[in-house]
This record gives C-alpha cells, structure tokens and sequence, in this order.
C-alpha cells in the first residue's frame, strides 16, 4: 500500500482541519478510492488544537489511524513542533507560513511553504486557509481533479449553506494554483 | 450498486436503528458516543418517533425496559462509565426476558478514567455486567458498515432470543467516518410479541412482566430454561478469518486491534511469517469452536486489545491452553500501532521456530 | 469592590482550561476568595464534580476528592460524616447536579447534611458539548434539542433553590449570577454566607450561580453575558429562598 496518501492535517480546534480532511475524503470517495477520516476528540474546550487523520488508498484501509504520515499538513506552530518528527521519510510536510514562523528542520523530507491565511485574507476569504490547503493537498496527490474536489465540497457542505459553496471552491482553486 | 455515504460510526449505528424500526431511544449524554444521541434528537421528532434524554443513565435503561414491555423495539447507548450504571436494567432485563438493543462506545477506565478508545469493559459485556445467571448477546463491529449492519441484527437477535444484545465498539469506531451502505432495511420480527404490555382488550389473560421469584425451585427452573436457551444461541458464534490456512501464528483480536493487526499481518506475509487473524465478531457467544479448529494447525497465538488483557483468558480456554498464547496490548485510551503488533509477531515465531 | 489581580492562596497558579468568557473561572475565583477570606484553606475539603469543572481538584489549594457524576453530596457526606470538623464543599454543573445527581443532592439537603453546594447552572452540559440539561430553558437550542427545548416531549426545567427551599433540612439557598461588577459581589457575599452556616452547624447550604458557556451557547463572550441576562435571569429569578437564620 502506498504510504503517501495517509495525511495528517494539524492545527487550532476553529480552523476547519476536521472540515477539510471531510472534503478530501469525499473526493476520494467519489474516486473510487477508499477513505477513512479520523479526528481528534475532546472536551469542547476552545483554543486547543484539533487534527484529522486522513486515508485515501487503492485498498481496504486497515487501521484508520497514521501513525507516520506520508503528508503532514501544519496550520499552526505547535502542530508542526508535534507532528514533524512522525513523517515518513520521503515524505511532505506542508506548512502555512503566514502563521509558522519556524523551519522544518528535517532534512530527509519534502517540504513546502505556502502562506494560506494569507492568501486567504487577500483574497477576501478570510477564514478559508483550510480551503486553500485542500487545494494544495489536491495538487500534491495528484489523484482526483478540480471537478472530482468541487463535487466534493458541495456534497460536505450541508443543503442550507450552498451558498458558501462559490467561496470554498474559489479558496480551493487558489490552493490549487499555487506553486 | 448502491451509493455509499460518509457516516461516523455513531452515526451509522443510529440510523441503523431507525432502519430497523426502533423508534423509542432512551440517552444521556457521554463522550464518545454524544453523536448517537445528538443523531436521534434530530430525526426522531421527523418520524413520530420519541427521542428522549433520561436524568441518569439508570433512567435511560429502565426506561428500555418499559418500552420493551410495551412491545416495541428500544435502544439506549452509552460509554463506558454510563454502562456501569445501566448493569441493574441488565440483570432486569435479563430475568424479564426481555429484547433490547444497548450500545458500549468504550473508553479508557476504571472510574472516570479519559475518553480515548478502550476495550477494557470485555469482562463486563461477556459476563454479563450485572447480578444473576445471565448472558447478553455482544456484537463487536470493526468497521463503520459493521456499525451500521451489526446494530440491524441486534434487534433481530434480540426480538429472536428475548435476550438485550449489546454493540461493543469503542471510541475510535465511534468517531472515524467511513463510507457505508446503508440501503438495508431492517426485518421487524415476525413472531408477533403474545407477552406484550398492550392491555388485556378483555380478549386474552393479563401478562405479567416480572423477574421476582421467592420460590427457589421455580427460579431455578426458570434459570435452566434460559440457559437452554443460551445453549442455543452459542450457535451464533461468529468469526471473520484472514489469511489463516497456512497460518503458524494466529492473531485474536477484534474490532479496530482487528484492523490493526491485519495491518500487521500483511507486513509479516511480506516477511515470510505465515500470520493470519481471527477476529471474534460475536464476543458472546465466544467462537470456541474456530479458536479450537485454528489451534490444531497453528502454533502459537498472540491476542492484541486494547485492555490489560481480558479477552486472552477466552482464548486460552477455547483452546484448552494447548498452545502458547501471547498478550499484545495496550491500556487507558492508547492504540496499539502495527509496529507493536508486527514485533508481537515476529518474536512468537522465532519463539516458536527455536 | 476593588479589583485585586493578585491570585487568592486557595488558588494554585495552575493555568484553567476554561473557555475565553466562560464565567466558571469568575466562580473558582470567588470560592477561593471566601476560603482565604475564612482562613478554610487549611481546613477545607472540596468535592469536583464530572462536567467542566473536573479537574478543579487542581485548581483548589485545599484537599480535593473527584466524584462520579452527580455523586458529590453522596462522597461530601462520607467526608463530612468522618472528618466532622473539616469544611466539605461540591462544586458541580447543573447536568451533574440536577439530573443524575438529583437524587444525592435532595436526600443530602433533606438530611440537613452540614456540607455547602456550589451549584454552576449555565442551562447546557458544557463539558460533552452542548446536550440539553435540566435547567435548559424553554425554546432552547441544543444539541440535542436542535428544535429548541419542547416542553411537551422534554418537560419543564428544574428550579433547584425554590426545590430545595421547601426540605426542612436545608438551611440556606441562593440564587446569584456572575455577570457584572453587582452580581459578581452579590455572588460572593452569598457563597460566604454558605460556608458560615457550615461553620455554624446550622446544615444544608447552597449557592446556585447563573454562569455562562459562550462556547457551547455559540456565543462570544460578552453576548454570552448578555443572553444570561435576558433569558436566564427572568427565568432563574436571583434572591434568597431559604435562610434559616433570617427566618428564626
Ligand atoms: C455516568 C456518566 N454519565 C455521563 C458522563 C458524561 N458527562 C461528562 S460531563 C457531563 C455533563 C456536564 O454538564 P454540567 O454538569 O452541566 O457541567 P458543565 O460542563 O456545563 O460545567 C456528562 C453528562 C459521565 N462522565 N459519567
Ligand atoms: S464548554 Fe462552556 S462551561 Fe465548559 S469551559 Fe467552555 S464555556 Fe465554560
């Protein structure tokens, strides 16, 4: 099985990571793949941190949980001082630079920065970094296209709330594009 | 082919009680199985059904009680700390003969303990958790489309057997969201429930639901003839098998250590280790039978769970301890990881090769 | 009232995990206060319950004991009943308290127990996020009222001081709020007023405190304020509803 689609997304509880892990699921779902979506669970206590573990494979999925991520994305500092050190070599660290200041310090993986609150901000959509990662995750699976990603974020986003569809999708291709 | 939908396990496992008809739920809140109820209170008031919040988890089942003495397919679902509460509706249940269906979404114990997955409330399912000679029927799922398609039988098994049968899963299988089948309707049972609260309508003698007995010889007959009847529902005893034809080492585990383990398993074939997996799917009655068929052939088996190791005593008597059996476990709300399971693996066959 | 920002010593300097504007730190605060103010630290035996608060075994510098939940009285009784000489206090939610620890509370106050209860009524269960809880008020959205609380399927919520008012064992109930300057100095003059009638053996004492959960509510902070004071305190009405001593 290959490793690399077992993604670990990181950051506050408020960010959306449970909701973007949700739309990367669908879209591999709706692939044909198989999929499984893990979150952290507490109490509902704000300003802790929340990550999902997410799996798209071409096999049945044994157990749901990643213990070494073949793709960590870090939304925030102490996600990435905690997650770093679990991925696999070869492996893709993500990060949003305009909230991380701090490098990666390995060395044995890939690495990528991508300022996605800022991108968000600028683009007038606040609040959608996550959306922004999914499009970039998008881009680095390489395993379903914007239609499949689209599609996949109508179906998570409930009927009364379609509205917020058109944004989504616009955060989602500005991840997309970014090199 | 049907559409598969993204569903929690908690989710799946209640809408899979709607699909079978039960339109009573009785809960109190808990993590981690809040989702159930929270899943109930929505759809319930759509379809006439009663979606209700006991004060106490005591209330909830007692509630089950009532609600199934009236003749009508009722659930109530809980973790951990919350089932220990409901061991009095058990036992009453139990010596009223009554079907209900009761959901454990375990959690790290004893006392408060934390909200991390835990299989450590084995002992408590399949001895029955409560005072008296009595059984539960437990169903151990190890996927979400297991949640959902467990809980349908539960209440076939349950109306079948006028016996509570509990879903055994635990936080993790509450929480992951997987795709799921839920096209399946449940079968509302067909023997018509002649011992029903439903009031005499001055056609038939009253029924009396009850489980006192002050004579002793009566109880004791009573006792029997369940029994009887449990003898008959071991028949049930179920398992999933992989990869254990050729198998020297055998792996016992179930719900999401099963996952794990084949996760292990696959790593070791790899290896040249002929592993397999039993993975016990009714937890009572315990697959006797399959354990002992497995141990005429392998040579040493490992059971993985998420406890200080309960279910490792079954498969030591299923087996007869005629073959060594190790414990790979993990306690308190930790997940034992494939690494640990493979290594389990890798040592009882040098142990066994040596 | 002079705002001091200097932690009272029956607090430790351990960080609570509260929400931002969740008023249960204002309560942990005022509890601590009157400990000091008392001299109890030394003497005190706390109940934590099992909801937000249960890890205020912690926060309190006295001996603490955790509780099933809704047990506190029953495990406050225990300590009371051996050690009689110490001060016994519960601190507990309103999910804890008045629904599967209703029973506990209405025998402790029955038996006119010489313990004092905390009593933090923000109308939801916080800690498991956000289900209904007894004192969920009318039309109330929840998560598991998500069409607001209906009274004809879930009933009536539970008015606990004017309850309890009416045992012979009780010998003070109030109903205070943590909302504002006013309340907040009510609040703490009342939870005195408890732990004094413990020390006098005068019996049963409880403080109800209207508090806030902005996080489950899906509130901020100040809104959450304000929604305690337009909803809460109409329904809760603030005051005294037994005082033994006063009414000698
Ligand atoms: C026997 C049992 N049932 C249920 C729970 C889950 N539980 C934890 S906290 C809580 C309710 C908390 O609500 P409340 O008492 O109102 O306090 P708050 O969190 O709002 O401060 C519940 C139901 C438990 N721990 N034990
Ligand atoms: S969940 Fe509510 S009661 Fe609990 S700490 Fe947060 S705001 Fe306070």
């Amino acid at each position: 099985m290959s490793t690399a689609n077992e993604i670990v997304i990181a950051g506050f509880g408020g960010q959306g990571v449970l909701f973007a892990g949700k739309i990367l699921v669908y879209a591999g779902l709706l692939a044909g793949k198989e999929v499984s979506w893990l979150p952290s669970y507490g109490p509902e206590m704000r300003g802790g941190t929340a990550n999902i573990n997410v799996i798209i494979s071409d096999t049945p999925i044994g157990s749901p949980i990643i213990t070494n991520p073949g793709m960590l994305v870090a939304m925030n500092q102490p996600s990435l001082e905690k997650f770093e050190n679990d991925v696999q070599k070869n492996g893709l660290i993500i990060v949003d630079s305009s909230l991380i200041s701090l490098k990666v310090k390995r060395t044995d993986i890939k690495t990528c920065y991508i300022p996605a609150t800022k991108l968000a901000e600028d683009a007038e959509l606040k609040g959608l970094a996550n959306m922004v990662m999914v499009g970039k995750i998008a881009k680095e699976l390489g395993i379903f296209d914007l239609d499949i990603v689209k599609k996949a974020a109508s179906k998570s986003i409930p009927a009364r709330k379609q509205d917020l569809l058109a944004p989504n999708i616009k955060a989602i291709e500005i991840g997309l594009a970014y090199c | 082919m049907t559409e598969k939908v993204l569903m929690k396990g908690n989710e799946a496992l209640a809408e899979a009680a709607l699909r079978a008809g039960c339109r009573h739920f009785f809960g109190y809140p808990i993590t981690p199985q809040t989702e159930v109820a929270a899943y109930m209170a929505k759809r319930m008031p759509k379809i006439s059904g009663t979606y209700l919040q006991a004060e106490s988890e005591i209330a909830a089942i007692n509630m089950v009680l009532g609600a199934s003495a009236a003749g009508v397919r009722a659930m109530t679902s809980s973790s951990s700390p919350g089932i220990s509460l409901k061991s009095e509706g058990l036992s009453y249940l139990a010596g009223c003969d009554l079907p209900a269906v009761v959901v454990n979404i375990q959690r790290g114990g004893p006392g408060l303990g934390g909200i991390r997955p835990s299989q450590s409330d084995y002992f408590q399912a399949t001895r029955s958790g409560g005072h008296g000679d009595f059984h539960l029927i437990v169903l151990a799922p190890d996927t979400v489309q297991e949640m959902f398609d467990l809980t349908i039988e539960a209440f076939e098994l349950a109306d079948q057997y006028r016996m509570t049968a509990m879903i055994l899963g635990d936080g993790m299988l509450g929480q992951v969201m997987e795709p799921v089948d839920i096209s399946r309707e449940g079968t509302v049972s067909t023997v018509a429930k002649q011992w029903a609260l439903t009031g005499t309508k001055g056609t038939r003698k009253k029924n009396i639901i009850n489980s006192l007995y002050l004579n002793e010889e009566e109880l004791e007959m009573l006792n029997f003839k369940r029994f009887e009847k449990y003898a008959e529902v071991e028949k049930i005893a179920r398992t999933e098998e992989y990869f254990i034809d050729d198998a020297d080492v055998i792996v016992v585990a179930y719900g999401i250590c099963a996952r794990i383990a084949k996760n292990a398993i696959d790593e070791a074939r790899k290896k040249g280790i002929k592993a397999g997996l039993i993975r016990p799917v009714t937890l009572w009655p315990f697959p006797k039978l399959q354990l002992k068929a497995a141990a005429a052939k392998a040579k040493a088996f490992i059971v993985v769970e998420m406890s200080m190791g309960q279910m490792i005593e079954d498969v030591e008597l299923s087996i007869r301890c005629s073959r060594p059996v190790d414990l790979c476990n993990r306690t308190g709300g930790m997940v034992p990881t494939p690494d640990e399971v493979l290594a389990a693996i890798e040592k009882a066959a040098r142990a066994e090769r040596s | 009232m002079t705002i001091v920002f200097e932690r009272p010593k029956a607090l430790t300097d351990v960080p609570m995990h509260y929400c931002p504007g969740c008023t249960h730190g204002i309560i942990h605060r005022l509890v601590a206060e009157v400990l000091d103010e008392l001299d109890l630290v030394e003497k005190a035996i706390g109940v934590a319950p099992v909801g937000c608060a249960v890890m205020n075994y912690d926060y309190f510098e006295c001996d603490m004991a955790q509780a099933a939940h809704g047990r506190a009285p029953a495990v406050a009784t225990g300590i009371k009943r051996a050690n009689p000489a110490n001060i016994v206090f519960t601190y507990q939610g309103d999910g804890d308290l008045a629904a599967i620890g209703t029973n506990e509370t209405v025998h402790a106050a029955a038996r006119g127990e010489n313990i004092t209860i905390i009593f933090v009524n923000n109308a939801i269960y916080g800690m498991t996020g956000g289900q209904m809880a007894p004192t969920t008020i009318p039309g109330q959205i929840t998560q598991t009222s998500p069409y607001g609380r209906d009274t004809k399927t879930a009933g009536f919520p539970l008015k606990i001081c004017e309850m309890l008012a009416t045992l012979d064992g009780t010998a003070y109930a109030e109903r205070v709020s943590a909302d504002g300057v006013k309340n907040v100095v009510n609040a703490k003059k009342a939870i005195k007023k408890a732990f004094e009638y413990q020390m006098a053996g005068r019996g049963f004492s409880i403080v109800e405190v209207l508090s806030t959960c902005p996080t489950n509510w899906g509130l901020e902070p100040v809104e959450a304020l304000g929604w305690l004071r337009q909803n809460l305190i109409p329904y809760y009405p603030l005051g005294v509803y037994k005082d033994k001593e006063a009414s000698r």
